[in-house]
């Protein structure tokens, strides 16, 4: 019944009443209202461009960026080029006259040491050989002082360790995928990539570790906020606007007092404790560790991300009309299935959009696992942020954030296909 | 207005109360049966209850005073959802995550009911109403005409004996309201079930129903076969309330037997069928229907009582003419009169003597 009083064009396509196309005309007229759209949201778009996407750009280019040795080593790069450093042997001379005429340069340009720490996160040991040999190295005359195999070797015996020019030779490539493998407990070999030495290893744990408890802690929201947005949803207007502010309460205390109060609450002498021992529950001498812990992580984590929970939730169950319940009662369902095949599944968005935040923010908290988590409930947060300001390994933090990116891009993939991002109602 | 022909009462209202916030009564003393394989329908201006009566019968709602029964059981302390009605809410309430076969389907689930018996009778639900080619979509991808065909079908896919319909054609236009109107007596008739129906429109309640129960103030005013309501009503409420009526008022002047005269406040007297009237003296307020009036004096007894009328508008509208008069001092006196080839059309400024018979000018309360 659909073709009755349509134009339709001999290869099927509706046709508007001009003659073209109905979906050109149709996407025409469309474009104008696109443009309108773009040009309203274009300064958020500029802004967010300038301070979110550039830098976030910038970030991942360092996860890969590994211009430091071809710079400050150009001809030893070059010429190291022909070297096969599986035969065993050390280059000639003419590398090592090239590596000492690039050092000059780089010593005068106090470039090597950064050159050595560099060269450090791959084969420890290499940055006090380069700081060293540096205040040696500076000494040798180009014309005069050779040949410089020798003289090297002299200066320090690991110049003449094919270990070192592996080393070099290995990292001399404009991107490398070193920081990655690191960012997995693997590592970067002249063989090719390799397996981290056990004692190394530590990333996937966190990995592992963040994800595994980012899921607790959204679980454990999803069972504690969901009542609660149910009875905000249900409360007449005055009493859900009370039991709102108790919700909002803990977004007018600082992140940081919360988290320091849970302290307070959880250690061995904390309140928790204190009451626990006094009521008779716990011995004295066997008070509970709650606290250094992924148990103290996760209470603490929960109780600060649990309005991001409620919050979606309410706006969506707030939606669902009364009526609902009724007419599934009318029609014979008990009040539990009326709830759980009519009103829950309703409300499915709320929880996936209250989830998706909550687990969102928790696999990159940092301050709460830093104050309560202790050794063990840890996140990877924490280490890219020890990269970023202890160690000062940009590369690596770069690449743990980059997989910390796509992991979720991926969860928000395989959610979207399992619940459909248009389920998602945030109001 | 107790209404007590028990017996064969399927639903029972008996001295019902029923108080949302402990000072005002919402619904003051109901009392009502409805036979089996009735269509009754509440009628009411907003805010009058009807909502309230259908809820407590569906129990989601608990009477502040009195007893509801169904088939001579009390319902008062069974869940909704032992109680086995149909109900076709105002908006429908379809659920909208679940398709239209699938929302067919849930009350028959929640029985127990074997899948092929479901899909079996599902399908001839959806037949039933004209939609068997939508079970797959889902309640967004219907319009609202549709949608409302199906909530009827959902409310009878288990087969209940009693259905309930609180305004389920607000939200419709006109046509699609006609049509629906006839479909659904249809349905309820030829399935014998019985039908409690909620509107404020009353002409629907005058087409559709066996009889109407007119509701005002938390009581039923009135409760009668469409045409005796029409006819006959009781008070002025339900004169005003249903149809047109032109109101006239006066005093009466003496009454003998089903015959008064009135003295109206302009002088002017008329012939009426005393109701709420019984003594001489009495304040009185006449009402008539617009179609009952006569201009034509030959048509009229010869000793009828008639009235100066001025002729100020005339309206055609279509089937019937509309005139507007000026009466006994009021300017809003209308006359219907139906557009045949004899028909006189009045024209404005014209004067001509008006006047009825006895029984249709009924003497009500002032
Ligand atoms: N849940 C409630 N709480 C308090 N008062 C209510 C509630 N529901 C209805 N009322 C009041 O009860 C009275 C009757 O309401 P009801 O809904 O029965 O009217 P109705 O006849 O269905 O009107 P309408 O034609 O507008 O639907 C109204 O004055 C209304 O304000
Ligand atoms: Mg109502």
């Amino acid at each position: 019944m659909s073709e009755t009083g349509q134009n339709t064009g001999q290869n099927g396509l509706v046709l508007a009443a001009d003659g073209t196309p109905l979906k050109k005309s149709l996407a025409r007229s469309l474009r104008v209202e696109k443009l309108r759209a773009l040009a309203l949201i274009a300064p958020l778009l500029l802004f967010v461009l300038f301070s979110f996407i550039w830098p976030i750009g910038e970030m991942l280019f360092r996860s890969v960026d590994n211009r430091d040795v071809g710079e400050v080593l150009p001809k030893t790069v070059a010429v190291l080029k022909d070297w096969d450093g599986t035969s065993g042997e050390l280059p000639d001379e003419t590398v090592y006259k090239a590596f000492t005429a690039d050092m000059l340069v780089a010593i005068d340009a106090k470039q090597h040491t950064k050159l050595g720490r560099r060269l450090n996160y791959e084969t420890s040991g290499i940055s006090s050989l380069f700081r060293k040999s540096g205040r040696k190295i500076k000494k040798l005359d180009l014309e005069t002082d050779g040949p410089f195999k020798e003289a090297l070797i002299k200066i320090d015996k690991k110049w003449g360790d094919v270990e070192t020019w592996k080393a070099i030779q290995t990292h001399s490539v404009k991107y490398t995928d070193g920081y990655y493998l690191a960012a997995i407990d693997m590592q970067r070999t002249p063989e090719g990539a390799a397996a981290q030495s056990e004692d190394k290893r530590i990333m996937m744990t966190l990995f592992k570790r963040t994800l595994w408890m980012s899921m607790i802690i959204t679980g454990m929201c999803v069972l504690l906020g969901y009542p609660v947005a149910w009875i905000l949803a249900n409360l007449p207007a005055r009493s859900a606007n009370l039991l709102m502010i108790l919700v909002l309460l803990p977004f007018w205390t600082s992140l940081l007092v919360r988290t320091s109060a849970w302290k307070v609450m959880l250690q061995q002498q904390g309140v928790i404790n204190e009451v626990l021992v006094w009521l008779g529950m716990v011995a004295d001498d066997s008070r509970l560790v709650i606290i250094n812990n992924q148990f103290g992580t996760i209470t603490a984590m929960t109780h600060i991300l649990l309005p991001f929970m409620i919050l979606p939730m309410y706006s969506v169950m707030q939606t669902i009309q009364p009526t609902y319940l009724r007419a599934a009662k009318s029609l014979g369902a008990t009040n539990w299935t009326a709830f759980w095949r009519v009103y829950f599944p309703q409300s499915i968005p709320g929880i996936g959009a209250g989830s998706i935040l909550v687990f969102i923010l928790s696999i990159g908290y940092y301050i709460t696992p830093e104050i309560v988590g202790g050794a063990k409930g840890v996140f990877i947060s924490n280490r890219i942020a020890y990269h970023i300001s202890s160690s000062g390994n940009w590369g690596l933090a770069a690449a743990l954030g980059a997989i910390l990116l796509a992991v979720v891009l991926v969860l928000y993939w395989v959610y979207d296909k399992i619940v459909g991002i248009d389920n998602v109602k945030l109001g | 207005m107790a209404d007590t022909h028990s017996g064969d009462a399927f639903v029972e209202f008996e001295r019902v109360q029923k108080s949302y916030d402990g000072e005002v009564l919402v619904v003051k003393d109901l009392n009502l049966s409805i036979p089996k394989g009735e269509f009754l329908t509440m009628l009411g201006p907003s805010g009058s209850g009807k909502t309230t009566c259908l809820m407590m019968l569906a129990g989601f709602e608990t009477a502040t005073h009195g007893e509801i029964k169904i088939d001579g059981v009390s319902i008062n302390n069974i869940p909704p959802h032992k109680r086995g009605i149909g109900m076709v809410f105002q908006n429908y309430a379809l659920f909208p995550h679940m398709t239209i076969a699938e929302n067919l389907s849930f009350p028959l689930e929640v029985r127990k009911i074997g899948k092929s018996d479901r899909e079996a009778k599902v399908k001839r639900a959806l037949d039933m109403v004209e939609m068997g080619d939508f079970g797959g979509r889902r309640p967004a991808q219907l319009s609202g005409g549709q949608q409302q065909r199906i909530a009827l079908a959902r409310a009878l896919v288990f087969e209940p004996e009693l259905v309930l319909m609180d305004e389920p054609l607000g939200a419709l236009d006109k046509q699609l309201r006609e049509k629906m109107q006839f479909e659904i007596t249809h349905l309820a008739h030829s399935l014998g079930i019985t039908t409690v129906y909620v509107t404020h429109d009353q002409t629907e309640a005058l087409t559709m129903s066996d009889r109407v129960a007119v509701f005002d103030d938390g009581r039923i005013q009135q409760i009668d076969p469409p045409d005796v309501l029409y006819e006959n009503p009781k008070n002025a409420f339900v004169a005003q309330f249903i149809g047109e009526n032109n109101t006239l008022h006066g005093t009466v002047k003496s009454i003998s037997g089903d015959e008064c005269v009135v003295v109206l406040d302009s002088g002017e007297e008329i012939d009426a069928m005393p109701v709420n009237v019984s003594k001489v003296g009495e304040r009185t307020t006449v009402s008539i229907r617009p179609e009952r009036v006569e201009f034509d004096k030959s048509r009229l007894h010869a000793d009828a009582h008639t009235l100066k009328a001025e002729v100020l508008e005339f309206i055609y509208m279509g089937d019937i003419f509309r005139t507007r008069l000026r009466v006994a001092g009021t300017d809003e006196f209308i006359i219907k009169s139906r557009n045949a080839p004899d028909q006189t059309r009045l024209k404005p400024g014209e004067h001509v003597e008006i006047g009825w018979l006895a029984r249709d000018c009924r003497a009500l309360e002032a």
